[in-house]
């Protein structure tokens, strides 16, 4: 989907924004014929006119052009706390020649992930604790010296990968009194090498996915692993988190992935001495390794599978008369374990969203064909406009195989009453994706903030979990006095034998609260609860940080937590790797 | 006062209440062949359409919860799946509703007939109808009426489709069956049909609960049942039956639902129909098999006043906000929800909690009549007649200004009572009695119960006739009468009345002696009333509360004492109990002194009238009330509760093992012979 590429270097603030998401070139913003346009060159939707958005934004949220929220332009240094430096650590450090930074910039960017606190926080100019320097290693080795130094010294290290995290897990614990130190493994970047025989390749962990993908593209591979925040998002933080990409389907998660992890420790170098694939060698250490979180250690490299590319590629959508029906196909699909690269199915809402985000066409023609689809589908058909909803397909394969499966899954749909309804709605569903997160910028310009949350449920609850929790979300945001109906949609992102991932989009119009962040916090707690109580788990993909913390005893159980805990102290007895996740 | 900041209650007199509107007065002055033609359309959930019966029989049918029982069922018999199949189709087709418009529109029209010919108004509060219709469009709605006559449902269905909303389908008991036609015409209008018992038989269950289910979770009707089961024939809330309650919580609690609203409806009839049928079924006379002729003799009861009927539809409540903090739903996680498990500790608690909470939400919203304060005046003073053997009867002006201190007293509690205030009370008292004119009479001034005196023999009658047990009878069923309007009223002043039994019975004034006393009456009484478990302290508080509030009981740190002005009141409230306590004692003493060895359940009823009677005759029992069958049930369920009496599972028939030596001691706790053991009851 991205056009264009820079490696993130140590001081990537320029390229990037230091309080929005992404790329500082590319944003939404009203023109000034209040038109919503989408800036940059980065995307398909770049320098493109999108004129369904004002009007979506001021129906759903009851939004307003005149009523803005602009952010704090630019970092005072002078707000951030003056860092806490560990001398003797630093003595040693610079004796390693390893490059760090204690500038304000370099700690405030990397102190936050995503979650709408952060952002919102950063927005406003407000900082609160904050690594007090950034170290950023070259190679593994320069890692082990560090982590040695800091144990050396009790000094905190926080690894920090692509920065996208969305359960606080970058939030410095404020009760830290040590020096923190942020490591960066953004220059631990290269592909070490490709083994063409075994369908492997060695990576360092620093890299970010779509370098990843772009250098292996290059030899004619992939590692087909694409979440969401591929753009931004490291090897090493997939490792950290237990990943998901949305071409599991083919290419597996990224606990499939992975053949042999790197991780540096205070108790030492963790790693297997073969790369089999698989072992019965007790429980499989990388399952401590996955979904740690950085309270382990760092991972420096890492052993992926990797695939010959895609010959063919095909995006696809079907339309269905409602939610219910399209969930009952999804599961069809799943049972016959027929299921493309991706497929994604959105709820009313969201597709009613997707349309409000189609660019202005450039031909009357296309005008004209929309206008007879929308025709068919409405008045032919008799969906219901209010009803229908729409799964986004991606197919990848050699061709002729593509359009054979494509035939299966199209087949399994008409049962269910789908109609397919074209490449384009497809595409443009997965381009959703990318921009979302850009839109919610957007949003918080004009008093409009939310967020996303996930879950992955058994296949006899997903109805039921995404009715409840839709539901709870609009009483919850009713209850603490929110002026305007919230947009609360969800959708199904991946499927599997069992059950299905699901994600929950849900923002509001917070004009007239006095405290927004924290009527949103107290909202998507309740959500949460709603959804363990319908059978959902803690998380698919986005972990658990500290944002979802409390839950995790009655989530993996007490002797559970036992377990994670002596791990812990173990590896880590001195709590060197403290950012204080997961436990 | 400082008490009032130790018990800061709600006060009862702030409870705000709709108003009501008469609906017959429209009926009376338009046509009612038009009004059951009328166009009904009425709104359901979310906007769906009606389901055809036919349509949900087969959802029910096809159901993962059904298939999975027959599946078992066929393995562990034997039978072949195709067989048991075919018997859930037949139970399922024994249960089924049938709804059909037409019907519903013959009932609007006859039951408008009816209804102007017994009735003087049907009063609902019209404010409860809209939220009722906002509840409906919300979510699956229960409708939860108390359950006080046949009438009951036709009533609650009339009501809906005069109010243009959603009729529901009533779980109605199997006896209706009987009557063939009548049978099936409430089929037609909204009705089901359930077994008494089907304990072991799982088969059933799952079609029942099924089809309970299917019908609230996609919103196709609200469903409609009686918690308390059966009517109640005493007119006192009868404890909650708990089975339709899970069943309906269920859709909740496993996530099926985001939520249920359910509406408590509390209907009160000035004169029960059923009133002296009630009297005799509770004095023996077994209760006569519905049949459609016994129908047609119930005829003549359509020339008798029946006076007003009132109807109230109480504030909707969330299920989803009941279980908040109380169920962890996380329960169901782990094993597939459509296989039948019996519900956890936790749940059980919780839907017992609500079933409590629920009924006491239908007591509160009872309408009480003037009569009510006459029958419980009226009944005391029969007693104390007896005793003193003065002139019978209290004199009319008398009876007038006692109800006056007992309004007075009853709204300063809370009661939803309906005094008009523009008429002088004489007037009301008096209207109040001729309506009554079966049970009571004014005679030379005095107003006594129309009871028959021994020696009042009519002329031209030879003596032998009428045994003195005949007698009794006949004087009880007046009694009993009474007794049940007095019963209306009962929950008013209920935790009061005990606590004025415990300041009796306690054998000083310290707070804990009294409360040890309250907590032992409270647990011996909890089959007879609605007192919901666990909540001792609670009720405690509340009654003090209620006597600081109107002067008569003085609550310092270590005692309770009893004002100059408060003794009429504790007086009335003890004297208000007392046939309950004798009562029991009487039971106590029957099983001590006459139950055999190998006394089956069946033949305790009868036996204990006997000793009862007995003792009647002989002038050693006060109360003719004592008598209610219903009474000594409840004792006898007290007793088995508290480990007195044992059941013991024999070949045929359960029979009754006493432990006479608790039994003698609860006697005696009960008569104040004893003090109350320490071991009972929370502490304060």
């Amino acid at each position: 989907e991205c056009v264009e590429w820079e490696v993130t270097d140590g001081g990537g603030s320029e390229i990037m924004k230091w309080n929005g998401w992404g790329y500082s070139d590319s944003k939404f913003l009203f023109n000034k014929k209040g038109q919503a346009e989408f800036t940059g060159k980065r995307y398909r939707l770049s320098g493109m006119i999108i004129p369904g958005l004002k009007d979506w934004m001021e129906g759903t949220f009851g939004a307003n052009l005149q009523h803005k929220t602009p952010a704090t332009p630019l970092l005072t240094s002078s707000a951030v706390q003056p860092a806490t430096l560990n001398k003797a650590f630093l003595e040693e450090l610079k004796s390693t020649g390893i490059p760090f930074s204690h500038d304000a910039e370099d700690r405030v960017f990397r102190a936050h992930g995503h979650c709408l606190h952060e952002i919102f926080a950063l927005r406003e100019g407000k900082f609160g604790r904050v690594p007090d320097m950034v170290v950023w290693p070259n190679c593994h080795n320069d890692v082990v010296k560090i982590v040695e130094l800091a144990c050396k010294h009790n000094v905190c290290v926080i690894p920090y990968g692509g920065g996208t995290s969305v359960s606080s897990a970058l939030e410095c614990p404020p009760e830290e009194t040590r020096s923190i130190v942020s490591l960066d493994t953004s220059q631990m970047n290269r592909i070490l090498w490709i083994d063409e025989k075994n369908l492997t390749a060695h990576v360092e962990a620093g890299i970010v996915g779509q370098d990843l993908e772009r250098l292996l593209n290059e030899s004619g591979y992939c590692t087909g692993h694409e979440p969401d925040s591929m753009e931004f998002s490291s090897l090493g933080g997939w490792v950290a988190t237990r990943a998901s990409g949305m071409k599991k389907n083919i290419y597996g998660n990224i606990e499939d992935l992975v053949i042999h992890i790197r991780m540096v420790t205070p108790r030492g170098v963790i790693e297997k001495s073969c790369q089999g694939p698989r072992m019965s060698t007790g429980p499989d250490i990388h399952h401590f390794i996955m979904g740690s979180e950085g309270t382990l250690g760092v991972v420096t490299e890492v052993t992926m599978k990797i695939r010959p590319m895609p010959e063919y590629q095909k995006y696809g959508s079907v339309v269905f008369p409602n939610f219910e029906q399209g969930v009952a196909c999804l599961r069809e699909v799943a049972k016959q374990r027929c299921a493309p690269a991706s497929i994604r199915l959105m709820d009313n809402e969201q597709f009613k969203f997707g349309h409000a985000l189609k660019p202005q066409v450039s031909s009357i023609f296309t005008s004209f064909l929309d206008g007879l689809k929308t025709f068919y589908i409405t008045k032919f058909k008799g969906f219901d406009p209010n009803r229908l909803c729409v799964a986004t397909l991606l197919f990848e394969g050699d061709r002729e195989k593509v359009l054979q499966h494509e035939k299966q899954v199209y087949d399994i749909a008409a049962k269910f009453g789908g109609l397919a309804a074209g490449e384009d709605n497809g595409q443009r569903g997965y381009m959703l994706t990318f921009v979302i997160a850009y839109l919610r910028d957007l949003g918080m310009d004009y008093y409009v903030i939310g967020e996303s949350f996930e879950t992955s449920v058994p296949w006899d609850r997903v109805l039921d979990i995404c009715r409840n929790v839709k539901a709870r979300i609009i009483q919850e945001c009713k209850d603490k006095g929110v002026q305007f109906p919230p947009l609360s949609t969800c959708r199904v992102t991946q499927t599997y034998d069992t059950g299905a991932c699901v994600y929950f989009y849900f923002a509001f119009n917070y004009r007239g609260l006095s405290d927004p962040v924290h009527v949103y916090e107290q909202v998507e707690h309740a959500a949460r609860e709603e959804i363990l109580a319908n059978g959902g788990s803690l998380s698919h993909h986005h972990g658990v940080g500290k944002l979802r913390k409390e839950w995790m005893r009655d989530t993996v159980s007490n002797v559970g937590v036992g377990m994670l805990k002596s791990v812990k102290d173990y590896v880590d007895p001195d709590n060197i790797f403290g950012n204080r996740n997961l436990l | 006062m400082a008490t009032e900041a130790i018990y800061p209650h709600r006060d009862p007199m702030l409870k705000k209440r709709d108003d009501f509107e008469d609906m017959l007065e429209e009926r009376r002055n338009s046509s009612d062949l038009r009004y059951a033609l009328r166009c009904y359309t009425p709104v359901l959930y979310k906007g769906l359409a009606p389901c055809k019966a036919s349509m949900l029989k087969s959802m029910v049918l096809q159901s993962d919860q059904l298939h999975h029982v027959i599946g078992q069922v066929s393995r562990e018999t034997g039978r072949a799946a195709d067989d048991v199949q075919e018997e859930a189709s037949a139970i399922l087709e024994e249960m089924a509703h049938c709804l059909q418009l037409s019907t519903v529109r013959f009932f609007a029209f006859t039951l408008s007939k009816v209804f102007k010919t017994l009735f003087r108004s049907i009063c609902v509060n019209e404010e409860g109808i809209q939220r009722l219709q906002q509840a409906i469009q919300e979510h699956p709605v229960v409708l939860l009426p108390s359950h006080r006559s046949y009438m009951d449902f036709l009533l609650m269905s009339y009501i809906l489709y005069t109010y243009d909303i959603a009729l529901p389908v009533i779980a109605a008991g199997m006896d209706f069956m009987g009557m063939k036609f009548v049978g099936e015409m409430l089929r037609m209008s909204g009705a089901f049909f359930i077994r008494r018992s089907f304990g072991g038989d799982k088969l059933y269950w799952s079609v029942f609960s099924e089809y309970v289910k299917t019908m609230l979770k996609n919103g196709f009707a609200p469903v409609e049942f009686f918690l308390e089961g059966t009517r109640s024939r005493t007119s006192k809330s009868l404890t909650p039956k708990l089975g339709l309650l899970n069943i309906v919580m269920d859709p909740y609690l496993k996530g099926e639902v985001y939520d249920i609203n359910v509406v408590p409806v509390s209907i009160s009839y000035e004169r029960i129909l059923e009133e002296a049928l009630y009297a005799r079924e509770m004095l023996g006379v077994p209760k006569p098999k519905e049949s459609t002729s016994g129908l047609f003799k119930a005829r003549k009861v359509l020339s008798e006043d029946y006076g007003s009927i009132h109807v109230y539809f109480g504030q909707p409540v969330s299920v989803r906000s009941l279980a908040q903090g109380r169920v962890n739903r996380c329960q169901f996680n782990l094993v597939p929800r459509h296989i039948p498990r019996r519900p956890s500790e936790e749940i059980q608690s919780f839907v017992n909690d609500s079933a409590y909470r629920l009924v006491r939400a239908q007591e509160e919203n009872m309408v009480l009549k003037p009569w009510v304060l006459l029958a419980s005046l009226l009944l005391q003073n029969h007693h104390q007649d007896q005793t003193a053997g003065q002139k019978r009867g209290m004199v009319l002006e008398e009876l007038t200004a006692q109800a006056v201190w007992l309004r007075d007293m009853f709204r300063e509690y809370g009661a939803f009572l309906h005094w008009p205030d523009h008429v002088p009370p004489s007037e009301v008292v008096s209207s109040s009695l001729s309506l009554h004119r079966g049970l009571v009479r004014v005679c030379e001034g005095r107003v006594q119960l129309a009871v028959e005196q021994g020696g009042q023999v009519k002329p031209g009658e030879p003596h032998s006739t009428v045994t003195p047990e005949e007698e009794l009878l006949s004087q009880a069923v007046i009694v009993l009468s009474c007794a049940s309007y007095r019963n209306q009223g009962l929950h008013v002043f209920l935790r009061p009345a005990l606590l004025a039994s415990a300041i009796n019975a306690a054998s000083s004034n310290l707070k804990q002696e009294v409360f040890n006393s309250f907590s032992f009456l409270r647990n011996m009484f909890s089959n007879e009333f609605i007192l919901c478990p666990g909540a001792t302290v609670q009720d405690f508080e509340e009654a003090c509360y209620l006597l600081v509030k109107t002067g008569a009981l003085q609550v310092t740190q270590q005692e309770l004492l009893v004002t100059e002005r408060g003794q009429r009141t504790v007086a009335f409230l003890t004297s208000m109990l007392d046939p309950f306590l004798q009562g029991y004692q009487v039971v106590c003493r029957f099983l001590c002194e006459e139950a055999t060895e190998n006394l089956t359940e069946k033949q305790f009823v009868p036996a204990v009238r006997k000793f009862i009677i007995k003792h009647l005759l002989a002038g050693r029992l006060r109360y003719t009330e004592v008598l209610s069958s219903d009474l000594q049930k409840n004792s006898l369920a007290a007793l088995l509760r508290l480990g007195a009496v044992q059941k013991i599972k024999a070949a045929e028939q359960g029979t009754l093992k006493v432990n006479k030596v608790m039994v003698n001691s609860l006697e005696d706790t009960l008569g104040g012979r004893l003090p109350t053991q320490k071991a009972v009851g929370a502490r304060l």
